[in-house]
């Protein structure tokens, strides 16, 4: 087993080999640019593009036509939101929302209402950090043209009820655009079924290479249109301008085929592993909470808080272990996870919270390794924190006067 | 972010953790901080005839809010009530590198320690 072991796939995945295989013939050999076409060179990148697309539409059983390049899920985020409102301005300037998003969907639209460009409903999500569908029903008014819920979210892996709240949208005659990007390759994603008009994904998270994205734009019924947010040489339909990054557009491509051939077998073998993960955290550590849903979760996906221990102490004493933390201390704006916020959880947990984000790549030797430090950490940290102390002998931590600083 | 190695060491090292008895002869107690805001920290003291002579702390709270109690109860022991009110959290800082951002890991420790030797003062005037 080699050290460090890297369990924040949440945040990226290594690249699968078999996708940079892919790509190398098209940075050296295969160099043109996907919009000449006059010339041969033109001609090759085109081809790789239009079959990279055919492979990316195939996994999210959409058309090649609808999908869209951009540099990654934060920028399918920006133009979906902002492209629509600008597009549909006439018709409205509402958008709805959940307060789970991931900050490309909730800094977009408070921009936008910051500009004065449209006002925003955020709802607010259960314990298991769901959005109700009912919720965004009662939430629509005669001016909202877009609807933005995320299919899993990336710190508690809690999958929203996208299909209902499709149908809710469809019904309305109102835009669905859906952040897929911790979702798509790890769990199987139907842009038809799930009545998705718009959606964003990214190449890093499923194995592919840092730097390409796509947005699902709808064609049919409704046709969507957004307007562009660059202005250029008019690629991709007039959606989004600039020379197409074609060896990435290959990696991208092939790492959506491989996540449509091996998606299933997959996600059974991280699920296996995530669950011995979480059953051997518990069966040694009292007051360790679940965060998130327990079965409506994706399979990759474990997030604990281990009380009156703090995050990056936990992170710090398992160096050779690449996790992530909703703590404070770990956050560059130094508040505690707004996602775990949201589902209720109080602070001081949100604070000793730790995401492990299984990959293709882990292997039961290193879940057992983890499952080992885990304990020991939170142990030695326990041993040391004044509020586990307190609480063994009786205190309820909650009653004690604190001085806030 | 890349820590220093001496907070490296305190942390994988902590120096005199553990705790008195409240109510022990000489013993004062500091707890400072809220677990809302990620750190509390327990320090306390054992003084014989106006001498630290010993000291303990529980911390809760990132690697540098453990390194900066390690690291005030290490200081603290053999130096006079007069001496430990002259520690300063600046001092702190700059024993363990601490970034800008972690600065306030070492007032909480300078709060500690004012908060034990307040507690010992008290303590000895009700006597």
């Amino acid at each position: 087993m080699k050290l460090p072991i890297f369990l924040d796939n949440h945040s990226t995945s290594p690249m699968d080999p078999r996708v940079l295989e892919a790509m190398l013939p098209y940075f050296v050999e295969k160099f043109g640019n996907a919009a000449s076409r006059n010339h041969a060179f033109g001609w090759a990148a085109e081809e790789a593009v239009e079959n990279a697309r055919k492979q990316i539409a195939k996994l999210i059983k959409a058309d090649s036509k609808e999908i869209v390049f951009t540099s990654g899920a934060t920028e399918s985020d920006n133009l979906a939101i902002k492209g629509v409102l600008e597009m549909y301005k006439e018709k409205g300037d509402h958008i709805i929302t959940s307060s789970t998003e991931h900050r490309a969907v909730i800094d977009t639209a408070k921009a936008l209402e910051a500009k004065g460009k449209a006002t925003a409903t955020y709802l607010p999500v259960d314990k298991y950090g769901m959005v109700n569908p009912e919720d965004v029903r009662k939430a629509i008014t005669d001016k909202t043209v877009l609807i933005s819920v995320m299919l899993a979210n990336n710190e508690i892996g809690t999958i929203n009820p996208v299909k209902e709240i499709g149908k809710i949208a469809k019904e309305k005659g109102i835009l669905f655009h859906c952040d897929a990007t911790q979702g798509v390759g790890k769990i199987p994603v139907d842009v038809q079924d799930m009545g998705i008009d718009l959606m964003s994904f990214s190449a890093h998270k499923i194995y592919g290479p840092k730097g390409v994205g796509a947005l699902y734009v709808r064609k049919k019924n409704p046709r969507v249109r957004i307007a562009a947010q660059m202005d250029g040489g008019g690629h991709e339909r007039g959606m989004r301008s600039g020379t197409l990054p074609v060896p990435l557009i290959v990696g991208f491509g092939k790492a959506c085929e491989l996540c449509d051939q091996e998606m299933a077998t997959e996600a059974v073998r991280l699920a296996a592993m995530r669950d011995r993960l979480q059953a051997g955290i518990m069966k040694e550590i009292d007051e360790a909470y679940l965060n998130g849903h327990a079965t409506q979760r994706l399979p990759h996906n474990l997030n604990i808080s281990f009380a009156y221990v703090e995050g990056e102490s936990l992170l710090m004493g398992m160096k050779d272990i690449a996790l992530s933390s909703g703590s404070a201390c770990t956050s560059a704006t130094l508040e505690p996870s707004y996602v775990l916020r949201a589902l209720g959880v109080g602070v001081e947990l949100a604070h000793s919270s730790i995401r492990f984000g299984l990959g293709r790549f882990n292997t039961d030797e290193e879940i057992d390794y983890t499952i080992k430090k885990v304990i020991e950490i939170v142990t030695k940290l326990r041993e040391m924190s004044p509020l586990y102390e307190m609480a063994k002998e009786g205190v309820d931590l909650k009653s004690v006067q604190w001085a806030a600083h | 972010m890349a820590y220093s190695d001496k907070v490296v060491d305190h942390f994988n090292n902590p120096r005199n953790m553990g705790s008195f008895k409240k109510d022990e002869e000489g013993v004062g107690t500091g707890m400072v901080g809220a677990p809302e805001c990620g750190d509390v920290m327990k320090l306390q003291i054992k003084v014989q005839n106006d001498m630290i002579v010993d000291a303990k702390f529980k911390t809760f709270g990132c690697g540098s809010a453990i390194a900066s109690s390690s690291l005030a109860t290490e200081w603290l022991k053999g130096k006079t009530i007069e001496e430990a009110q002259k520690i300063k959290n600046t001092d702190i800082v700059q024993e363990l590198n601490l970034p800008p951002v972690k600065i306030h890991c070492s007032v909480l420790a300078e709060d500690a320690i004012k908060a034990a030797l307040a507690d010992y003062q008290k303590k000895a005037d009700t006597k």
